[in-house]
């Protein structure tokens, strides 16, 4: 017994070691950072400042308006994820012929690095020689070129979450297209039976047997969505008037263009404590959600 | 399964006393402190580049090329990123001194040479260059009467026009030497109807809008700094003035609103495209915009030193220098690399791209045979630079400047209100 745990030790040690090094370590050493004035890439000494960088970051308005933009992007890129992926799980669940070759196209989106998103959805809406322009004004639907990204930053928001939702509805799609594949074909069979419309049997049925996949969804875009950070940075690289900072942008600009390696450690972990708190919520949610399905 | 659970619970205890020891142990490392002589002077470096204006990416492979045909013990292996990714590239390379070589922006000596980023170069550096430079390429690499690189690709930024539209518009080129005239220029134009929006900059929220806004600051006689260097200036006279002048070409129609989202290569693009009809940019912008291959302009573009205002007209200090990083293993063969790319020799051949740091170029006949239209202007503007304020916490005062500078131009604040709030949070970075 115990040469064979210490076999298991030997045999668990690379990826213990793999763990600690590229995630324990790290972000134990960010931690200690965040109570240091760290403003060098190189190892030294540093002055020990203890929670100022924390209490830095609650006056600093900056962080204020970048939080504003991270919570109106994590709300309104969720929810319509949701919405779409919903209907688009519900379309290709249906019987069509051809329904392996749209289930592919589907998935592209997704499949395609956020990097590479980004750079394309920038081309698209670019004011001179986008094709946003192009098509909207072709078809009459617009007179006029017009700037998407560069003059109002409400609306260069609003192009980032456009990006990120087209991005991601297919993710979402999949997983709520997983969980209609979970809901027994009777239960619709017994309620035409009985009388129940289309409409009611996807409210009576559908939803509710949907949630438990819905509320995993949501924790997870939810997550993804609070810590947006490559797509802003190919897209509007935070502008225009910084109307497209969020808090991850911020931090990285912090941390990495003005090397205030503390205040970007501390501000990284303020964003894990709100994402960790989200987390716990959902959880929470979700876990009531199950019992309540099973009573 | 109690021994899984043993040695699951050993195997933490373990991992959490060897964390603790590297955390602490990663704490009391001191920074080493290099004489930018070490290594054999042979063997293989890398150098990282950046993929814009300047030397082009093949520019910089054949001089590479050359430099391997004539120094066999050295291999280089260059990498290229935007201009965008370059400082926090060398930022993030440097504990780990994965580039042995990096090409730095005229703003960051003071950062990067009081953060031992890079190594103070001035004992190597001969006299004989601190004479035969010009003055705005010696600044490029100096912080404190310290040389942390040498001078590589010099620049500015001067004013095109489109010479075809100017002449139907009936406007005289040589009235395009003081902003006023341009205002009067881009009028005539809007009015005959030859372009929609006369003017095109690069006024996106990043280090370019603070390049055009700084030459227009020196145009209307302002200053970064006040004289001590211990206080903000631009938020009145000059630094007003400009941003007022810019947010006026906004408001009248002049400029294109879409400046608020372009950079020097959507300048390029749009006004390569016949779609503006003056605009500032670096000295590469007259070799593509002539190429008929990237541009419908082509054999239609003029240039000229930039417009005067009040107070003259200096052009942006924009150079760049090559350093040797102080994580280099190989400084030695470093350096020497850095000596060939920027020799008068070197930079003479690729003058078409950017002109040369030496004074003496300007007279050479290869150079001024490689651009006949450019060499004259760039000799009159690059006698008379402004620069950006050499502090090393430059990047995050430049990062609020462009934010509120941006409020300004998109309505959303006064010129006087954005300054005197960019100034107040600028104030605490000097």
């Amino acid at each position: 017994m115990r040469s064979q745990a210490r076999l298991a030790a030997l045999l668990l040690l690379p990826a213990a070691i793999a763990v600690f090094g590229v995630v324990l370590y790290p972000a134990a050493r960010a931690l200690i950072i965040s109570f240091y004035d760290v403003d060098s890439p190189f190892a030294g000494r540093y002055p020990f400042v203890g929670l100022r960088n924390y209490t830095d970051i609650l006056g600093d308005s900056r962080i204020w308006t970048a939080a504003g933009h991270t919570l109106y992007f994590t709300v309104v890129s969720t929810a319509a994820e949701l919405l779409f992926g919903l209907a688009l799980a519900l379309l290709l669940a249906a019987p069509l012929r051809l329904r392996w070759l749209f289930r592919a196209v589907v998935i592209l989106p997704w499949a395609l690095p956020t990097i590479v998103t980004g750079a394309m959805w920038r081309l698209i809406l670019n004011a001179e020689y986008g094709v946003a322009n192009a098509l909207l004004t072709q078809l009459g639907l617009q007179d006029g070129y017009r700037s998407w990204l560069g003059t109002d930053p409400f609306l260069a928001l609003n192009m980032v979450v456009v990006a990120d939702v087209w991005k991601n509805t297919s993710l979402v799609a999949f997983f709520l297209l997983a969980g209609l594949h979970t809901i027994p074909r009777e239960l619709y069979e017994v309620a035409r039976v009985d009388g129940a419309g289309p409409i009611r049997s996807f409210f009576r049925i559908t939803v509710p047997l949907l949630m438990p996949t819905i509320a995993v969804v949501l924790v997870l875009r939810t997550i993804e969505a609070f810590k947006v950070f490559d797509i802003v940075y190919v897209m509007t690289g935070g502008g225009p008037a910084s109307g497209t900072q969020t808090i991850t942008f911020f931090t990285y600009l912090q941390a990495f263009s003005s090397q205030r390696f503390s205040y970007g450690a501390a501000l990284a972990y303020l964003t894990v404590l709100a994402i960790l708190m989200l987390a716990l919520l959902y959880l929470r949610l979700l876990r009531q959600n199950q019992l309540r399905g099973l009573s | 399964m109690s021994t899984a659970g043993l040695s699951r619970r050993s195997l933490l205890r373990l991992s959490a006393t060897a964390g603790a020891g590297l955390v602490l142990a990663g704490c009391d490392v001191g920074g080493k402190a290099s004489s930018g002589n070490e290594g054999s002077g042979e063997g293989k470096i890398t150098a990282l580049f950046m993929q814009q204006a300047g030397y082009s990416e093949a520019d910089i492979r054949a001089m590479t090329a050359d430099f391997a045909k004539a120094n066999p013990k050295i291999t280089v292996e260059p990498t290229f990123v935007a201009y965008e990714a370059l400082h926090d590239k060398i930022v993030a390379a440097a504990a780990a001194g994965t580039y042995d070589v990096v090409l730095i922006d005229v703003i960051w000596p003071a950062e990067f040479g009081s953060k031992h980023i890079v190594t103070d170069v001035t004992a190597n550096f001969p006299a004989s260059w601190k004479s035969d430079m010009l003055g705005g390429a010696l600044a490029t690499a100096s912080y404190q009467d310290k040389y942390f690189g040498v001078p590589w690709i010099l620049d500015t930024k001067y004013f095109f026009y489109n010479t075809d539209m100017l002449t139907r518009a009936g406007v005289e080129p040589s009235s395009l030497s003081t902003w006023d005239g341009v205002l009067t220029a881009a009028q005539a134009l809007k009015d005959k109807k030859i372009v929609d929006f006369p003017l095109i900059w690069s006024w996106k929220q990043a280090e370019a809008l603070i390049c055009d806004y700084t030459q227009l600051l020196g145009a209307f006689g302002g200053k970064f700094l006040s004289d001590d260097g211990k206080s903000v200036a631009f938020d009145t006279g000059g630094g007003l003035q400009a941003l007022e002048f810019m947010k006026h070409t906004l408001d009248a129609g002049l400029s294109n609103k879409n400046s608020l989202e372009s950079l020097e290569e959507d300048v390029r693009k749009v006004f390569s495209g016949g779609q503006a009809a003056m605009a500032l940019n670096w000295t590469y912008m007259f070799n593509s915009a002539n190429d008929p291959a990237n541009s419908k302009i082509a054999g239609k573009v003029g240039v000229t030193t930039t417009p005067n205002g009040p107070a003259g007209g200096p052009g942006v200090n924009g150079s760049m220098a090559l350093c040797v990083s102080s994580g280099s293993k190989n400084q030695k063969a470093a350096w020497t690399y850095v000596s060939y790319l920027t020799s008068a020799d070197v930079q003479n051949k690729y003058a078409k791209s950017s002109l040369p740091c030496w004074s003496k170029s300007y007279d050479d006949a290869q150079v001024l045979a490689t651009s006949p239209q450019m060499v004259p202007v760039a000799k009159k503007e690059l006698a008379n630079l402004i620069a950006r304020p050499q502090v090393p916490k430059y990047n995050e005062i430049s990062q609020v400047l462009q934010t509120e500078v941006q409020k300004a131009l998109l309505g959303s604040k006064t010129p006087k209100q954005a300054l005197a709030d960019a100034a107040n949070q600028a104030r605490s970075l000097i």
